[in-house]
């Protein structure tokens, strides 16, 4: 035992002498975290709003200004005709152009119905699909506006009024930092346990170092839990600082309690360790090391539903997404935190995280076996 | 040749194969070996002759294929256990954690092994005070040699039986390496058994034996000098003012035997007795000048270059 424990603190005292893995510990989540959900956000403001207004009608000036004064859309080009705003959209200038046809207001009042034309730039299809979806929200809202300063009112509605309100819960504001954050935060440990647990043992094989190790009386099992158990301290640490950050920087506080996240984790951290465990048997130098973990980490992250919900996925990409422990990561730690999950309801998750950490390190460890 | 060896040899390597990626590689032909109790052997071949190979085997990193090895009466495949704790075994490549002091490298092969730097000092006393006004550096700073030195003090800081030392001289300075073997002489006085792989000559001569391997096979094994006695020709120095040409020209000469390029001068052998003036004349005639020809005694190479020509 005391031999283990001497084990344990060479790795700790080598860690501690590596600048770069300290350095990396304090600023990667953090800069993770401040820079990923601003820059990921799907929330789009001010976009540029091109008109074509061939009506100069009371109803079109109000229309536009409705457009302008919902925050959506600025005005960025009043154009004489249809041709001039498609150039400003060419030009890169527009996003958005509202065509409002000659004589729109008459329509409206004595037809009872007029056209409009919406044309939105799908270049970035996100951007082109929200904005379109805006201008909609925009022109019925301003369509029922001007019906209802039509009509006399009796003292019952004629019509049956309904109205929809809608009720976002656990994120009523849909506040896309509230999603993001714990999904980071996953991904965060992810690579903690993953990528640096894989390249500390590959750097025992590139340096020769391995052979001394396996001339001595030290037994493998000691050796490789000498090498697992700092990087699973150094993922809570991780965690940790992720979670001081999310608090001080978005004032996200966990709605459920804390303890289940790092409970999870904690399982969690076993599993992605046996897949950085796996990596290094595979790989002779730190070169293939980070490329093959490069290229798991990746596929994992993006099949993980942190950007997309793994609901919307194709059938074969469910597979992936489910055959991937990330995904259950990310679904715990916003299930805790945003909706408020205890451990029971967690607990179906660590069975599967569980399965996959005997998977993973049986593997691994089994591989270890044969490579000497 | 096999008398030399005492009652109880230390290490016993019977019908030894090894091959690598699926036998298509093979590093180890067939090697029988016996190592004396107590013997400084020298192994000593070209590249990718499997000494590397046979250290490896020895210190129970990889499985022979075929043979029986045992090492101080232990078998290397069924009791490497047991063997680790008494073997010694510094690899070619520096192989000790960088990122660690002198002092903590040490410690940490003392305290797998079971034991602490104080309990083995009198083994280590000598290397050691030599590392002791660096024992706070990192290992990364040291010298060559002074690696060298830490990398053979983890070695004994368990008190092996038996030392595997792959290269342990290669790219040191000579004053180091002079220091270095110094170090093995002591420990050969306290009877440890050493199998050293070295590329420098001199160093093979200071051994009781020197085990010749090549293409995985023992080409020849024999003291210093039996080996050298053994040679049986007369061997010549030449040097002129042309020493690259010098050299074409010896190998065109007809009664020549063998010629090599030895440092300062060719070394040749011939096929019939000559006389040291006719080659003279006939230098003269290729246009050398100062032209010095001696007859000279053979070394440990000029006996393993013959060998390998053989």
């Amino acid at each position: 035992m005391s031999t283990f424990k001497y084990v344990l603190a060479k790795e700790f005292q080598q860690i501690r002498r590596n600048p770069t893995i300290v350095r990396m510990m304090l600023a990667v989540p953090i800069i993770q975290l401040i820079v990923l959900p601003f820059a990921a956000d799907y929330e789009i403001k001010q976009m540029n709003l091109a008109v074509v207004d061939m009506d100069h009608s009371t109803y079109s000036r109000e229309l536009i200004r409705e457009m302008t004064a919902s925050g959506y859309f600025q005005l960025a080009n009043y154009a004489a005709s249809f041709p001039e705003a498609k150039e400003a959209v060419e030009r890169n200038e527009a996003d958005l152009i509202l065509e409002i046809p000659a004589h729109f207001e008459r329509d409206l009042v004595r037809e009872d119905g007029a056209t409009l034309a919406v044309h939105a730039n799908a270049i970035n299809q996100v951007k082109g699909g929200l904005s379109q979806m805006y201008a909609g929200q925009i022109i019925r809202r301003f369509n029922n506006h001007i019906r209802a300063e039509w009509l006399q009112w009796p003292r019952f509605s004629p019509v049956a009024l309904l109205s929809i309100e809608p009720q976002l819960w656990f994120n009523p504001h849909i506040d896309y930092h509230l999603f993001m954050v714990p999904g980071i935060l996953a991904v965060l440990i992810t690579m903690v346990g993953s990528f640096l647990a894989s390249m500390n043992i590959v750097q025992e094989k590139e340096a020769g170092t391995i052979e001394q190790i396996n001339v001595t009386p030290i037994k493998k099992y000691q050796f490789l839990l000498g090498k697992m158990i700092p990087f699973w301290v150094l993922g809570m640490i991780t965690l940790t600082i992720g979670l001081i950050v999310a608090y001080l920087i978005y004032g996200i506080v966990s709605v459920g309690p804390l303890w289940v996240v790092y409970a999870f984790s904690a399982f969690y951290l076993v599993a992605v360790l046996g897949i950085g465990l796996l990596i290094s048997t595979f790989a002779d130098n730190q070169q293939q090391a980070t490329f093959v973990s490069f290229f798991f980490v990746m596929v994992f992250i993006l099949m993980s539903g942190l950007y997309t919900p793994v609901e919307s996925m194709p059938g074969w990409a469910k597979v992936i997404a489910y055959a991937n422990p990330v995904t259950y990561m990310i679904q715990v730690v916003r299930g805790v935190m945003i909706k408020g999950s205890g451990f029971m309801d967690i607990l179906p998750y660590v069975g599967i995280i569980g399965a996959f950490g005997i998977f993973f390190n049986g593997l691994a460890v089994w591989r270890y076996r044969k490579t000497v | 040749m096999e008398k030399s060896i005492s009652s109880n040899p230390a290490v016993i390597i019977q019908g030894l194969r090894k091959t690598y990626e699926n036998k298509s590689v093979t590093a180890i032909k067939h090697l029988d070996l016996s190592v004396g109790d107590g013997e400084l052997l020298a192994l000593i071949g070209p590249d990718g002759a499997g000494k590397t190979s046979l250290f490896r085997i020895l210190a129970t990193l990889i499985l022979p294929d075929e043979g029986m090895v045992r090492v101080l009466g232990h078998d290397v495949v069924r009791e490497f256990e047991a063997l680790r704790l008494i073997t010694g075994y510094m690899p070619g490549r520096f192989a000790l954690y960088q990122d660690l002091t002198v002092l903590e490298n040490l410690s940490f092969f003392a305290t797998v092994f079971n034991t602490t730097i104080e309990e083995n000092y009198d083994l280590i006393k000598d290397i050691y005070g030599q590392l002791e006004p660096f024992k706070h550096r990192r290992a990364s700073q040291l010298s060559g040699g002074m690696k060298q030195k830490l990398a053979l003090c983890c070695t004994l800081v368990h008190k092996p039986s038996i030392l595997l030392l792959d290269e342990p001289t290669t790219g040191v300075d000579p004053v180091s390496r002079q220091e270095f073997w110094d170090i093995l002489g002591k420990l050969k006085e306290e009877g440890m058994t050493m199998i050293v792989s070295t590329p420098y000559m001199d160093e093979a001569r200071r051994c009781d034996r020197i085990a010749m391997m090549h293409h995985g096979e023992l080409l020849d094994i024999s003291t210093p000098d039996d080996l050298i006695s053994s040679f049986g020709k007369p061997l010549y120095a030449v040097q002129s003012d042309r020493m690259f040409a010098l050299l074409q020209d010896l190998r065109k000469y007809d009664a020549t035997d063998t010629c090599f390029a030895f440092g300062e001068a060719h070394h040749v052998t011939f096929k019939k007795p000559i006389e040291p003036a006719d080659l003279n004349g006939y230098l003269q005639m290729q246009g050398h000048h100062h032209i010095d020809i001696q007859r000279i005694q053979p070394t440990v190479e000029d006996c393993f270059m013959d060998q390998l020509a053989s």
